[in-house]
């Protein structure tokens, strides 16, 4: 199946592509078909800053185990250090 | 007949006169030939794609794949293309019909075209397919596991992506469609539900549904691959052009 739901949310940050680093201004996430995993279905990420065109993308297709375990590492690694140090208020 | 094909990019004129990128393929003899417009999936004008053209030229067709993403993404890669698309929302069904209308003029206007059009997509293709050959005049359509034709979609799902059961009535030639029973986008219930439209309307149609087959069976480098399912699909599908595309 294809469920072509997309959550696309506003980031600030910089994403490394095969040109270089960039500035990303959204992320995409979707469970969807894998362009390159050899899963049917994952949970496939994009990093993007489409004023920069489509090859401005960083794209990771993860396991839904692997996704839950990558946002609690996050959710770890940020309750791990002080309180706004990687804020954009910071 | 010769197996000798000449495949390449070329530039066609799509929806609103734009230019669109497209990739044609062909067979070396003279013809007189059947001609198929093949609708790429959401993933994009992909080498997936670009290999069922080649192959309808070489089983004998004219095949031309427009990029419907052409306009996002010009030379972008594949994947990139679709990506951008998809956070741009998709494309709107207006411009995909005019899209293929253009790639089915390109393709009559071929030398040996003996006039006779087929249209094929998968998966969003699929919905496409049957959205353009009930908005075109075409000669023959193979949905092959198109979603959102019967059920509405949803929430998150792009604005482009509504039903369009509706149009069973203007269905211009007949349907082949070729469904996985382990799907669920579209279901065997949406199966049933479009073959049962389409015997209302008195519209002229094939489905197959294989057991044991999801969405994407004919993706060969897929794990969603079933070759029983995709051998016996392609047959068909040669059999159901061979009848409606012939001299």
């Amino acid at each position: 199946m294809c469920t072509y739901q997309t959550t696309k949310i506003e980031i600030e940050g910089s994403a490394k592509g095969p040109s270089g680093w960039f500035g990303v201004s959204n992320a995409l996430v979707y469970v969807d078909h894998a362009v390159h995993a050899q899963f049917t279905h994952t949970v496939n990420i994009d990093f993007i800053n489409p004023s920069q065109g489509p090859g401005a993308r960083v794209a990771v297709e993860l396991t839904e185990e692997a996704a839950r375990a990558l946002a609690a590492a996050i959710t770890e690694a940020l309750a791990a250090a002080p309180a706004g140090l990687a804020s954009r208020n910071q | 007949m010769s197996d000798a094909i000449r495949a390449e990019t070329v530039t066609m004129t799509g929806h609103g006169g734009d230019e669109v990128e497209a990739y044609l393929a062909r067979p070396l003899d003279g013809g007189p030939r059947g001609s198929v417009v093949v609708i790429h999936h959401m993933p994009g004008y992909d080498a997936a794609t670009k290999e069922m053209v080649r192959r309808f030229a070489v089983h004998g067709y004219a095949a031309l794949c427009p990029n419907l993403y052409t306009r996002e993404a010009p030379g972008a890669s594949p994947d990139d293309a679709a990506a951008f698309v998809r956070a741009n929302g998709g494309v709107p069904d207006e411009r995909v019909v005019g899209d293929v209308e253009g790639a089915a003029n390109y393709l009559k206007a071929l030398e040996g075209a003996n006039g006779k059009v087929g249209v094929i997509g998968h998966c969003s293709g699929g919905r496409h397919t049957f959205l353009a050959a009930c908005s075109l005049q075409v000669d023959a359509a193979v949905d092959c596991y198109g979603a959102f034709i019967v059920e509405e979609p949803p929430p998150g799902i792009p604005p482009s992506m509504q039903p369009i059961l509706h149009l069973a009535p203007q269905l211009s030639c007949p349907l082949l469609g070729l469904f996985g029973a382990d799907d669920k986008y579209p279901g065997p219930e949406q199966v049933a539900l479009l073959a049962a439209e389409l015997d209302k309307a008195g519209k002229t149609h094939e489905f197959h549904s294989y057991e044991g087959a999801g969405h994407a069976f004919f993706a060969v480098d897929r794990p969603a691959y079933r070759p029983e399912a995709a051998v016996d699909g392609w047959a068909k599908i040669f059999d159901f052009f061979g009848r409606h595309l012939s001299n």
